[in-house]
């Protein structure tokens, strides 16, 4: 357990210096998250701790939005000038990405199951 | 009596240990509210207890650096958190290799799509740039989009709230709008509700069964990475 949690912050911490060192526009954890994936790769399988671990926090991932969502109280000034803008931007967009991607992704694999299907009588 | 009560409060005001109690009990009784009704997208445990939680800080005239003295233990664990999304990913690795071209092309355009889209319709409302940051990254999941948004200095707490609403509206909407566009293919569906919806996309998708779940929990991973790369870049071309 102690090993997986070590591993996690060894990876986010990492994460972070690289994007200090290199000056990268991204979050440390995200490469800390790339870092572990790689590791995962090459370690061929996912060790029973960290597995326990990362259950135990994903389980939880919701709760950790709440202290960073309360901040919105700071911005209630801006969000009440702007609110109209910002909801009609969010729910259009969410319906044209919906709209986009689901349809785009219904052709491209049906193309791919055709071809794998088509392969698979040629043989 | 009475020096016992203000010497109480003088302890509650001044020690994180409040603000970490109300955190995690008031999110506590919205989970337990969300799953005894059913799991209604609007009764999303996160926003109602961010709702609560403001409210009650408003009243008591709190102000929110007191509030995250406490809160900060558990906003920490965002970062251990993302990195463990890794373990999730990778066991959703070999769906990628039925499908490696018709997956990058889905999540690259579905990515555009909403980045692009999102900030078009907010800048036509006239918002300041800030708010145009914060609205850009609105459908990765909350911990990548919020450290994005801090990145490109706009207002990480603003994106975790957009963020949130833009699950619950796709959570809500996109299965009846993907049955309209007559997408009924289930690896589109899923993989959709992830890349649009996030979290609350793929807590949806599980509904629509294991294979729509398996490719929406990994549409929403990769679609934090390909966000996260792309938003950066695009940021310092166009804006």
């Amino acid at each position: 357990m102690l090993e997986a949690v070590a591993a996690l912050l060894v990876c986010q911490l990492v994460g972070e210096l690289i994007v200090i060192g290199l000056d990268l526009p991204l979050p440390g954890p995200l490469i800390g998250m790339a870092i572990m994936f790689l590791g995962l790769i090459i370690y061929g399988r996912v060790p029973a701790s960290l597995d326990s671990a990362a259950k135990g926090l994903l389980d939880q991932l919701s709760l950790l939005f709440v202290p960073a969502g309360v901040g919105v109280m700071t911005h209630l000034a801006l969000l009440g000038e702007e609110w109209i803008p910002i909801t009609t931007s969010l729910v259009i967009s969410t319906l044209i990405a919906i709209a986009v991607t689901g349809f785009m992704m219904q052709k491209l694999s049906a193309r791919t199951d055709k071809k794998i299907k088509d392969a698979q009588n040629g043989e | 009596m009475e020096n016992n009560v203000a010497s109480m409060w003088v302890y509650l005001s001044s020690s994180p240990l409040l603000h970490l109690t109300f955190t995690v009990t008031f999110f506590v009784l919205a989970r337990n509210l969300y799953l005894k009704m059913g799991s209604p997208a609007l009764l999303n445990p996160v926003l109602i207890t961010v709702i609560v939680i403001v409210a009650l800080l408003s009243w008591s005239d709190t102000p929110y650096d007191v509030y995250f003295e406490g809160a900060q233990f558990v906003h920490f664990l965002l970062g251990p958190a993302t990195v463990a999304l890794a373990i999730p990913l990778y066991r959703q690795i070999s769906l990628v290799k039925r499908y490696p071209v018709a997956l990058a092309a889905s999540i690259v355009t579905g990515s555009l799509v909403a980045m692009i889209s999102a900030v078009l319709i907010a800048k036509l409302g006239d918002v300041g740039e800030q708010t145009l940051i914060s609205i850009a990254p609105k459908s990765i999941t909350t911990p990548v989009a919020m450290g994005v948004v801090e990145q490109l200095g706009g207002l990480p707490s603003l994106t975790a709230v957009l963020v949130i609403l833009t699950g619950i509206v796709g959570a809500a909407i996109g299965p009846w709008l993907l049955e309209k566009l007559q997408v009924t293919n289930s690896v589109a569906k899923g993989l959709d509700m992830g890349v649009a919806a996030h979290g609350l996309g793929t807590g949806r998708a599980v509904l629509m069964g294991d294979v729509a779940a398996a490719f929406a929990g990994l549409a929403m991973g990769l679609n934090a990475l390909v966000t996260a790369v792309l938003l950066p870049v695009l940021w310092h071309v166009f804006m």
